[in-house]
């Protein structure tokens, strides 16, 4: 019987992947992507990928839908609509022979994977009680692998430099407008009512993350989204981006992470490596604050590059 | 021999699904946006209940239960203003409907 | 019992994709905003029956995001949508 739900989950997903590349209108295609990320996190929960299938909901069914969304807003806003109609078919032949390609050396890598697959798998959970965890996904991002991440989110500090970089001069510094031209009421109904329940369930994320799944990426993700909905309705300003405060709880995770490193050459065995006998303790206070950290980065990375010009 | 919560559970967990169809059913039949959104929220909303209500003898622990509850609220709450907003976009947007 | 949860969950899940392509299919824009709620709702529903049929209460977390996003994203349209051009709205929609 799981079978058949497994076959019926993969064809819902390829038809809807199809229906998003072929579909003409534009935002049908973004509400379309939306609803294929909430269904892709079905899909990665039904892998047992629990902690996948978390952020595939929050960063696909979520953020990356308002990015778009916002995306599309504006050039809506600067581009005639005659000028968004379709292309003919020379302009789209390549790039479609280019994507199928793509998919067919992807499908045949997928079926070239030996089997069984190799696997760090009992390692990472022979080794877990070092870390104090009990959750291996988080001890492979935060103890095994910490290096990559604590690269991962120093590249989201650079790419929300590289989306500030983008503001005229005069906005350099000011904060980025995101309110729509209308704010229906029960929008400003959501923007109260959500963001406890967000802020809530992003808590329990971090905490639950150690021994089960969940985590930070997820959680920052949740905050982000709650922070967003918040300047959407107009209850709150975005923050100006050269307010300190702001800068500081953005640098804050990675400096923490790399502070921390720096401190295990010194009182263990190198780099990035915890004393065993508070490693659950600094795991936790490093995945608090870079969830701060996150949440900043990818909610002003929604928002978009500053276009207001700093109060003096 | 089934139990008797396994005979609760499934009938309450069978007729949130049926109550899901009957929101597929509306979205085909219902002839404009706002009764097909009516047809969309409250039936699946209701299902979701019966389904919840349905899983709640199913859970090892009462925490879990208490979640399940709690993630019905939650949609209560929020799918209940987003139709609204659904429904006032769609009302803003066209007066022909 | 797994297996009868697991089929309802199937059965949840084909209803909630029917109403998919028919909201995706239709020619009204905003009723493609349906799409997110709809998978909100009946996602977290087959999420909740898959978590109970194979004994993983995690799946559980998975609902709850699916069902807090879904509102975010219907939120998230309202970026976008622009004052009609003829001024003649009406303020007093239903509520």
């Amino acid at each position: 019987m799981s079978l058949v739900f497994d076959i019926a989950l993969v064809a819902g997903l390829i038809a809807l992947a199809l229906h998003v590349v072929v579909t003409r209108d534009g935002r049908g295609a973004i509400l379309a992507f939306i609803a294929f990320g909430l269904l892709l996190g079905i899909g990665w929960a039904r892998l047992a990928s629990v902690d996948v299938a978390l952020t595939e909901t929050a960063i696909g069914g979520g953020l990356t839908g308002m990015l778009l969304l916002r995306a599309h807003a504006h050039l809506a806003r600067e581009i005639a609509p005659e000028a968004m109609v379709r292309a003919e078919p020379r302009r789209w032949l390549a790039p479609a022979i280019a994507c199928g390609l793509v998919t067919l050396a992807l499908g045949a890598i997928v079926l070239a994977f030996p089997r069984p697959a190799p696997s760090l798998a009992h390692q990472a959970i022979a080794s877990l009680e070092t870390t104090g965890l009990g959750n291996p996904v988080t001890a492979v991002l935060l103890a095994y692998r910490a290096i990559d991440t604590l690269l991962e989110k120093i590249v989201l500090i650079l790419a929300l430099v590289g989306v500030w970089s983008l503001s005229r001069d005069a906005a350099w510094g000011g904060a980025s407008q995101l309110r729509p031209a209308i704010i229906p009421e029960p929008l400003v109904f959501l923007a109260r009512v959500l963001p406890p329940f967000g802020v809530l369930i992003a808590v329990y994320q971090v905490w639950v993350g150690a021994d089960l799944p969940g985590g930070t990426f997820q959680a920052g993700t949740i905050l982000a989204a709650m922070a967003l909905l918040v300047m959407l309705a107009g209850l709150r300003p975005a923050p100006p981006t050269q307010a300190r405060a702001l800068r500081l709880m953005l640098a804050g995770g990675p400096a923490l992470f790399v502070l921390v490193g720096f401190l295990g050459v010194a009182v263990a065995q190198g780099f990035l490596s915890y004393p065993e006998a508070i490693a659950k303790p600094l795991i936790v206070g490093i995945e608090a604050a870079l969830t701060l950290s996150i949440a900043g980065t990818l909610a002003l990375l929604v928002a978009g590059p500053p276009d207001r010009a700093p109060a003096p | 021999m089934m139990g008797l919560t396994d005979a609760f559970t499934l009938v309450c967990v069978v007729a949130g699904a049926l109550l899901f169809l009957a929101g597929t059913v509306g979205l085909l039949r219902f002839p404009d946006t706002l009764s097909r959104l009516h047809a969309l929220s409250k039936a699946d909303n209701l299902g979701l209940g019966l389904i919840v209500l349905g899983l709640l003898p199913q859970q090892a622990s009462p925490m879990g239960g208490v979640k399940l509850v709690c993630i019905w609220l939650l949609a209560q709450l929020s799918a209940a203003t987003a139709s609204q907003l659904i429904a006032g976009i769609a009302a803003r947007r066209k007066p022909q409907a | 019992m797994p297996e009868s949860l697991t089929l309802t969950a199937l059965f949840v899940l084909l209803a909630s994709a029917a109403g998919l392509a028919i909201v995706l299919r239709s020619a009204i824009a905003i009723e493609k905003l349906m799409a997110v709620q709809l998978l909100g709702t009946g996602g977290a529903a087959t999420l909740l029956l898959l978590g109970a049929a194979t004994a993983q209460p995690a799946l559980a977390d998975v609902a709850l995001l699916l069902v807090l996003l879904s509102a975010f994203s219907c939120a998230a349209f309202t970026l976008g949508e622009s004052e009609p051009p003829q001024a003649a709205t009406k303020p007093d929609e239903p509520a």
